[in-house]
């Protein structure tokens, strides 16, 4: 189901003599199934965009279209889009609230008014999702360790099912161990379920790694859309609007800079060691010849 | 949704009144609300009006947010007014049913009404153009000779200050945590009264929990930095008195003067159009 955002803009404190255009004449087509990640320095309306998506903030002007159906619409079921666009605020662990993590995760089910069947064998394959054990299901979710916690959360929305899934900045604040956990069980959810997947994020490192697409935003506007290699290519650009390219893209430079034969629009690690094994290859079988 | 609330908040704008001492509008507003209780004939409404415009006008806050303010207490006082309209005994004017409505019923119900909105709106003057720090460091300083009777008068102040801060941090926590559930479907708007209560579960224990965060690292954080209360503290930005302050203080004094005999005159006026009347 595609998300179409039409010349949306919204500014914040509209009657107050300090109006913030947080928003400014944003068109994006979110098509099925693709893996997207929203960058931008803090304050960009990376947040503001995604709570547009779900209906949760209404634009100023212009129109968001769920399945060609305008959400703005009076006869638009706003509770149906948001089981289906499943949003995952930062810190997500602060708004849970039960007494122990399965019932938490059953909330989002139950208020879609599904049987209670259906409701705990969602939570359940929600909390497998996310890979939290067994063993933490019926402790109260204030005992859990901080990356649990996030899981927990995460599962809450994971139960209602959603075609598209937003988190912002789903590991913020989380150790590198946790970090890349929770990436690869959202890659690897992606891969299997085929929905779309939208992260919100400022480590380019984490973006580049496993999304299709990048939007990059600076102030209100979209600034880059378009496959992470070529976003990339603009480091420079991105530098000045306080972001930056994956550190190893740095390094590929450098060694190109420094006359090694080696591309310099690398993004992730994995192409990075490619290609560097692969100088070593063309290097080796120059020597061959030489010989 | 509740930031509709304009009941006590700052409203960011360069003027007089904006940079006042915070002391001189304490007293002024508590000095203002004293008299609407005073007066209580047309002409020291009038005058109390007039000074009103002139500081809203001198304020540069949009009236509307004053309004804006005025909408919380309106229920209250469509029920003040009502029930001093019906109850009030005296010479009745006509009756509805069983409900007489009195001439002197009509005139304590307009003064009330007036009374009231007077007050909101010069209460609002004041915290609209004063940061709730600013009003904490003047009532902090007001209040500083209690401090010879043993009154803590810093810690109230501090305390003051610390509730009045959490306030928008609070606001926003409450907007994030809603929106949240909001993402997951809960429903805080339809149902019964007791459904209703019951949806704001999911709102209310993380809201207390993350209250209890927060004031649990603004405690550490005090006395990470060696916080110590009362005695041989100083200010980074101490109270004085600048000429504007004098100036605004002698206003006050003129406004009180001119309410006061506006009001001596109407009566005298009264009595005077009385004995010819009678005569």
């Amino acid at each position: 189901m595609p998300i179409i955002l039409d010349k949306v803009s919204h500014i914040y404190g509209q009657d107050t003599n300090m109006p913030v255009k947080a928003l400014n004449n944003i068109n994006l087509v979110i098509p099925d199934g693709q893996f997207i990640g929203i960058i931008g320095h803090t304050g960009s309306g990376k947040s503001t965009l995604v709570q547009h998506l779900n209906g949760l903030m209404k634009a100023t002007s212009g129109n968001i279209y769920f399945n060609g159906e305008d959400i703005d619409d009076n006869d638009f079921d706003k509770k149906k889009l948001r089981s289906k666009v499943g949003l995952v605020f930062q810190y997500p662990e602060h708004q849970l609230f039960e007494t122990d993590v399965f019932t938490d995760v059953c909330f989002g089910p139950k208020n879609l008014g599904l049987s209670k069947k259906e409701v705990e064998l969602r939570a359940y394959e929600a909390l497998k999702l996310v890979g939290l054990e067994d063993e933490y299901f019926y402790q109260s979710p204030f005992d859990l360790s901080g990356g649990q916690k996030r899981r927990a959360a995460i599962a809450g929305v994971l139960a209602m099912k959603p075609q598209v899934l937003v988190l912002d900045e789903p590991t913020a604040g989380l150790d590198p161990k946790g970090r890349d956990e929770i990436l690869e069980q959202i890659a690897k959810l992606q891969k299997e379920t085929g929905i779309t997947v939208i992260l919100v994020s400022h480590s380019m490192d984490d973006v580049a790694r496993y999304v299709e697409r990048i939007i990059v935003m600076n102030r209100g506007c979209v600034m880059y859309d378009d496959v992470p290699r070529a976003v990339f290519r603009h480091c420079v650009e991105l530098e000045r609007i306080g972001l930056a390219a994956p550190q190893v893209t740095y390094i590929m430079k450098d060694l190109q800079a420094h006359g090694y034969d080696v591309g310099d629009d690398v993004t992730t690690i994995d192409e990075a060691k490619a290609q560097i094994k692969d100088y070593f290859a063309r290097l080796a079988a120059a020597k061959k010849g030489n010989r | 949704m509740l930031r509709d609330i304009t009941l006590g908040q700052y409203y960011q704008a360069d003027s007089v009144i904006h940079r006042l001492d915070p002391r001189v509008k304490l007293g002024s507003t508590i000095l203002f609300i004293i008299t609407l209780f005073i007066f209580d004939g047309v002409a020291g409404y009038f005058v109390a009006a007039l000074f009103l415009a002139l500081v809203i006008n001198l304020s540069k806050v949009p009236f509307r947010f004053m309004i804006k303010g005025m909408k919380a207490i309106v229920f209250l006082l469509l029920i003040t007014v009502v029930f001093n309209l019906f109850l009030t005994p005296g010479e009745a004017l006509f009756t509805i049913w069983k409900l007489k409505i009195t001439r002197e019923g009509i005139r304590l119900a307009v003064l009330l009404a007036i009374r009231l909105s007077f007050l909101i709106i010069g209460s609002s003057i004041m915290t609209l153009t004063t940061t709730p720090n600013q009003l904490t460091d003047g009532l902090e300083k007001m209040l500083a000779p209690l401090k010879r009777i043993k009154v803590p008068v810093h810690e109230i102040a501090m305390m003051m200050s610390i509730a009045l801060r959490f306030i928008p941090i609070l606001m926003e926590e409450t907007d994030k945590i809603m929106k949240a559930q909001l993402a997951r479907c809960a429903d805080f708007e339809s149902g019964n009264i007791i459904k209703r209560a019951k949806g704001l579960v999911p709102l209310l224990v993380p809201l207390f929990i993350s209250a209890f965060r927060r004031a649990n690292d603004l405690a550490m954080a005090m006395e990470a930095r060696c916080y110590q209360g009362g005695e041989h503290r100083t200010k980074m930005k101490p109270l004085n008195y600048a000429r504007r302050d004098f100036i605004a203080y002698a206003v006050v004094v003129c406004y009180l003067v001119l309410g006061v005999a506006a009001g001596q005159l109407e009566t005298a006026l009264l009595a005077f159009v009385g004995i010819t009347g009678g005569v």
